[in-house]
C-alpha cells in the first residue's frame, strides 16, 4: 500500500545555514505521529516546507502518489494537507464563523464534487465550533478569546479543510495541564475519524501519550524514528536533550 | 438587504439624483462641482478595493487616473469614439496596468508596497512628460464637441456620466463585499500566510484586486481631458488624487462600500465649498486636518463609529 505522506531527501538553507539536511520519512493514512527536536532543530521548517509555505532546496515530497514540490500552499490544503500555525493566526476582522468560512468556501468547495450551499456552510461552521467547544462565540471576533480557545480556532480552521492529513504545529504550548488533555481529546476523537496527524510538540507527556511512533529532528536531521518509547531512549536522543 | 435588491435600490437612488439635479438646478457651477465629488467616490470606491479589503495601500492612484485621462486623450486624436467608449478603454488600460503592478509588486507588503505604487507613479509621469504626441510636459488642449449627445449642456452630460460611474463602482464594491471573493480579500488582508493555509489563491486574489481597483480610477479619469479641456502631466498626476483619495475611505470607513461614499461626498463638498468660498490652496490643509481628527476620534472611520454606536445600544 502507499504511504500518504513521503519524503525523500528533503533539504533547506537559508543563506550559508543549513536548516534541513536530508530528511527522509513517511506517514500512514490515519497514523498519529509525533515529531520532537529541541529548538531551532528545523521542526517548523519542515511544516513550512511540507505545506508550501517555504519551498525546499532538494528531495521530493509525494503526498498520496502525487510530486507536490512545486505545488503553492493553496492547492496543497485542497489536496488534504492542512497545518495549524504555532503562533494563533486568525483572521482578526472577521467572526468566528467566517473565520471557518474561509476554508470551507476555497477548498472544500473548491474540490471536485458536489458544492456546499451557504446554509450548508454555516451549519457545518456552527458544527466545528461546537466540537471545539466555541459553539457559542460563533459571531465573536478572535480578539475577544483566551489563548486556549485562540488555539482551538486554529485547530477548528485547520479541520474546516476536510484534510487527510494535519500537522498540528505546538498547539499546547504555553497551556495549563487541564487545558493540554482537552487539546489532546480534540486530536484523538479527528484521529478516530480518519485524518492523520503529525503532533509538533515540546510538552512530552502529551507526545508520548499521543503518538503510535515518533520522529526526532536535531540540527536539521531526523536521528530517530521508531516507537515513542524507544525513540526517547536512544542514545543520540538523550545526548541532544541533556547533553553528554 | 441582498445583492439583486441592492442592485435595484440604489439604481433608483442614482436615478433620482440624476433626474432632479437636472430638473432643479439651473447653475451650470452645480454640475461642475459635483463632478468632482462624483469623480472622488468613484477613485475612493477603487482605492477600497485594494486598500480596505485587501489591505494594500496604494499610494499610485495619480497613475492610474491619469492613464485613463491619456488614454482618451490618445483616442481623442486618433478617432472620434463617443466618451462612454472612452471610459471603457481607458477602464481596460488601467485594469491592465494594475495587473502589471500587482504582478511585479506581489512579494512586498506594507510600507514597501506603498512606496512601490509611489514609484510607479512617478515612472508613469516621466513616460507622460517625454511623449510629446499626448502634449508632454507642455500638456495638450482637448476641444469638447460643441453639442453634448442627447443633452445641450456638455457639463451635464460629463456629470451624468460620472453618476452612473458611481453608481456601478458602488454597487461593484458592495457586491464584492458580500462574496466569496471579498472574504478572500479580508483573509489576505488579516493574515496572508493563513489564507493561503486555508486554501485562498492569494496571488490570483490580489490580481484580481489590483487590475479592478485599477481599472475603475483609470474609468473615472478618462473623462477628464473633455472637463478641463487643457490636460497637463503635473495636474492630471497630481499627489492630492491619491491622498484624497486614501483620505475618503480613512474618514467614512474602510470595512464597508458606504466609508468611501460617504468620505468621498462630505470630503469632496468641503473642499468644493472651500475651492469657491476662500482658496483652493485650503484643499489639502483641509484634508490634513480632518484626518488628524479623525485618527483620534474615530479610528475606524464614520461606518465604524456608528457600528459601535449600535453595538453599545444592542447590549
Amino acid at each position: 500500500m502507499p504511504r500518504l505522506l513521503e519524503v525523500g531527501g528533503l533539504g533547506k538553507r537559508f543563506g550559508g545555514f543549513v536548516a534541513l539536511e536530508g530528511i527522509d520519512l513517511a506517514v500512514d493514512a490515519r497514523e498519529r505521529l509525533g515529531l520532537i527536536g529541541p529548538n531551532g532543530s528545523g521542526k517548523s521548517t519542515l511544516v513550512n516546507c511540507l505545506c508550501g509555505a517555504l519551498h525546499h532546496d532538494s528531495g521530493t515530497i509525494t503526498f498520496d502518489g502525487r510530486t507536490i514540490d512545486g505545488l503553492p500552499a493553496y492547492q496543497r490544503t485542497r489536496l488534504g494537507l492542512a497545518r495549524s500555525f504555532q503562533l494563533p493566526k486568525p483572521f482578526r476582522s472577521l467572526n468566528l464563523i467566517d473565520n471557518l468560512r474561509i476554508p470551507l468556501l476555497y477548498t472544500v468547495n473548491a474540490r471536485p464534487g458536489p458544492r456546499l450551499s451557504d446554509g450548508a456552510i454555516g451549519e457545518r461552521s456552527m458544527a466545528l465550533l461546537d466540537d471545539v467547544g466555541l459553539a457559542d462565540k460563533g459571531a465573536r471576533l478572535p480578539r475577544d478569546l483566551t489563548q486556549v480557545e485562540m488555539r482551538k480556532l486554529e485547530l477548528a480552521r485547520a479541520v474546516a479543510s476536510a484534510p487527510r492529513l494535519l500537522f498540528a504545529d505546538e498547539t499546547m504550548a504555553g497551556l495549563s495541564p487541564s487545558e493540554v488533555e482537552e487539546i489532546l481529546a480534540v486530536l484523538v476523537r479527528l484521529n478516530e475519524q480518519g485524518i492523520t496527524i503529525v503532533l509538533i510538540e515540546h510538552i512530552m507527556r502529551a507526545v508520548m501519550s499521543f503518538s503510535t511512533r515518533l520522529i526526532v529532528l536535531v540540527a536539521g536531521q531526523k536521528i530517530a524514528d521508531g516507537a515513542p518509547t524507544a525513540a526517547i531512549r536512544n542514545p543520540e536522543v538523550e545526548r541532544a536533550y541533556l547533553g553528554e | 438587504m441582498g445583492t439583486a435588491k441592492f442592485w435595484a435600490a440604489s439604481f433608483v437612488i442614482a436615478a433620482a439624483v440624476l433626474i432632479l439635479t437636472r430638473a432643479l438646478i439651473a447653475n451650470e457651477y452645480f454640475f461642475f462641482a459635483g463632478y468632482v465629488v462624483l469623480q472622488y467616490i468613484v477613485l475612493a470606491t477603487a482605492w477600497n478595493i485594494l486598500g480596505g479589503y485587501t489591505g494594500y495601500t496604494n499610494f499610485g492612484v495619480g497613475a492610474f487616473f491619469a492613464v485613463g485621462a491619456y488614454s482618451s486623450v490618445v483616442l481623442h486624436k486618433l478617432t472620434s469614439l463617443p466618451v462612454p467608449v472612452m471610459i471603457l478603454v481607458g477602464g481596460v488600460i488601467s485594469g491592465i496596468l494594475g495587473f502589471g503592478m500587482g504582478y511585479l509588486t506581489l512579494r512586498l507588503k506594507g510600507v514597501f508596497f506603498a512606496i512601490a505604487t509611489l514609484a510607479l507613479a512617478i515612472v508613469a509621469q516621466t513616460l507622460i512628460v517625454n511623449w510629446d504626441y499626448v502634449g508632454g510636459s507642455r500638456g495638450i488642449y482637448v476641444i469638447r464637441p460643441q453639442q453634448a449627445p442627447l443633452y445641450g449642456s456638455y457639463i451635464q452630460y460629463l456629470y451624468s456620466l460620472m453618476l452612473i460611474l458611481a453608481w456601478v463602482s458602488v454597487v461593484i464594491a458592495r457586491t464584492i463585499e458580500r462574496s466569496r471573493l471579498g472574504l478572500g480579500f479580508n483573509a489576505i488582508r488579516d493574515d496572508e500566510a493563513a489564507a493561503e493555509a486555508g486554501g485562498v489563491p492569494t496571488l490570483r486574489l490580489k490580481l484580481i484586486s489590483t487590475s479592478l481597483s485599477g481599472a475603475l480610477m483609470g474609468m473615472s479619469g478618462a473623462p477628464l481631458p473633455y472637463y478641463v479641456t487643457y490636460l497637463d502631466p503635473a495636474s492630471s498626476f497630481n499627489l492630492s488624487y491619491a491622498v484624497n483619495s486614501v483620505a475618503m475611505p480613512l474618514i467614512g470607513g474602510m470595512t464597508s462600500w458606504a466609508g468611501p461614499v460617504i468620505g468621498a461626498v462630505l470630503l469632496g463638498t468641503i473642499q468644493q465649498l472651500a475651492t469657491v468660498t476662500i482658496s483652493s490652496a485650503l484643499n489639502l490643509l483641509i484634508v490634513g486636518l480632518l484626518l488628524i481628527l479623525f485618527v483620534i476620534i474615530a479610528p475606524n472611520g464614520i461606518v465604524g463609529l456608528v457600528q459601535a454606536r449600535l453595538r453599545a445600544r444592542l447590549r
